[in-house]
């Protein structure tokens, strides 16, 4: 008797654990599809901000590049080609804000001169910090044309820093972790600027070397 | 019958708030009201989750054991978070986009499984869908309340980005009512959603003591032949 008051339970906690999985697996199998098709979406229209669609005739997702980032962890380098050549390059970069990590998309063209900047996601404190959003203010947009010999290196800091970049009014750490890290995202070009440029092979083009041309 | 179905109503809209009476349910609360947008969103969200849930459980209840019931039930609405969610983001991707974040934290929204565990699991389907509905309807008010309060003192706008959640129809929800407002920053941060909270629990407190106080009024009115007359 009392083995059937443990078993009755047992196996109703059981059948509803079978059927909650069940039920999950046929929900995400009902929506992986749609929710990956979201995601690249999205990532393309964040794309699209940081690299004009008028510096490339690629699918920007189609082909993207791996390489190890600064710290050994791998970048994902998404790049617009155009009549066979890299033209345009865009990668995530991060660094830590005031509160958590701030992630940014970095935009270049081949010369490693910035197209455009975008913040993905941040903590930052609403008010103070999230200046850095293009939607709150025109801050982020300072950094187009701008490259690691426009200003020098040792000008990208913000002004209270001695740097070129103008800070928020009670934020400077914000600003300072977002210089930080576009620098550092130049940095990152600039030291693995061969393999960025080289194309791919993929349609059958030939490799074009492009770095010895556009060298600045 | 009809009488209890009023009462589900009232208790959940404003006698037993799980919010303004019970205050519970606090985490996701505080965490989504910074816009009557976000509060609105969420509400609906979990409006969505409780009546599901409600209706469920009083289904299954005969079927249930008491021993197991609470694991139960917080598998019961652990699926239907996660299934919302992930519908949600396949086919309302925008509308996901905002609330994502908070979508998880239905899950710990401790109203729900009181809901189940003191209402739905007692009841007949009927009423503990009603029960769901109108619990979720007080949850979804009070979150409106909360975030339009903290949205007008914090930023001078009401329901901003309205078209992003409901679509561009509601476009006309979107009021900037004190231009060029510099912002009250507190009242977006969490300790905001504290304070407001609070004045808002006191107002309920004040709103319900004036009613009682005018119908004590209106009992003694009928009792004296004086104030019979007066009527």
């Amino acid at each position: 008797m009392a083995g059937k008051r443990i078993l009755y339970p047992a196996l109703l906690l059981g059948g509803f654990s079978t059927l909650a999985t069940v039920l999950l697996v046929a929900g995400n199998l009902v929506t992986r599809d749609a929710i990956q098709e979201r995601q690249r979406e999205d990532l393309l229209v964040s794309l699209r901000q940081v690299v004009p669609e008028s510096h490339y005739s690629n699918d920007l997702l189609a082909d993207p590049l791996q390489l190890p980032g600064p710290d050994g962890t791998p970048i994902t380098i998404y790049r617009g080609i155009h009549d066979g050549q890299v033209t345009a390059l865009a990668y995530p970069i991060s660094s830590q804000g005031y509160a958590g990590e701030i992630r940014l998309i970095l935009g270049l063209d081949a010369t490693g001169k910035i197209l455009g900047v975008r913040v993905l996601t941040h903590a930052e404190t609403p008010g103070l910090g999230d200046g850095i959003e293009v939607a709150k203010s025109d801050w982020i947009l300072d950094f187009n044309g701008l490259s690691l010999g426009d200003p020098p290196q040792e000008k990208w800091k913000v002004k209270k820093d001695g740097g070129r970049f103008d800070a928020f009014s009670g934020a400077t750490i914000t600003p300072r972790a977002v210089v930080k890290a576009i620098e550092n995202g130049l940095v990152f070009y600039r030291q693995q600027k061969t393999r960025l440029l080289e194309a791919p092979l993929s349609k059958g083009l030939p490799v074009v070397r492009v770095e010895g041309a556009l060298h600045e | 019958m009809s009488s209890d179905y009023r009462r589900i109503v009232k208790d959940g809209i404003w006698d037993n708030n799980i919010v303004f009476a019970q205050t519970l349910a606090l985490c996701p609360l505080l965490a989504v009201t910074g816009t009557a947008s976000n509060g609105l969103g969420m509400g609906l969200a979990s409006t969505a989750v409780m009546v599901a849930s409600g209706l469920l459980i009083s289904l299954l209840r005969n079927l249930i054991t008491p021993q197991v019931r609470i694991p139960v039930f917080v598998l019961i609405i652990a699926v239907l978070v996660t299934l919302t969610d992930m519908f949600l983001n396949a086919w309302l991707h925008d509308l996901h986009k905002v609330l994502g974040l908070f979508i998880p934290l239905i899950v710990t929204n401790c109203a729900i499984l009181g809901r189940a565990e003191s209402f739905a699991s007692r009841n007949h389907a009927l009423p503990a869908l009603l029960d769901g509905l109108m619990m979720g309807l007080g949850f979804t008010l009070a979150l409106v309340i909360l975030g339009a309060s903290r949205e007008l003192l914090g930023s001078g706008t009401l329901f901003a980005n309205a078209a992003l959640l409901l679509g561009s129809w509601a476009r006309f929800l979107e009021l900037v009512l004190i231009p060029d407002y510099k912002g009250f920053l507190l009242i977006i941060l969490p300790p905001g959603g504290f304070i407001v909270l609070g004045c808002l629990l006191a107002g309920k407190r004040l709103i319900d003591r004036a009613v009682a106080a005018r119908r004590r009024r209106a009992l003694e009115a009928i009792d004296t032949p004086a104030g019979e007359a007066a009527r």
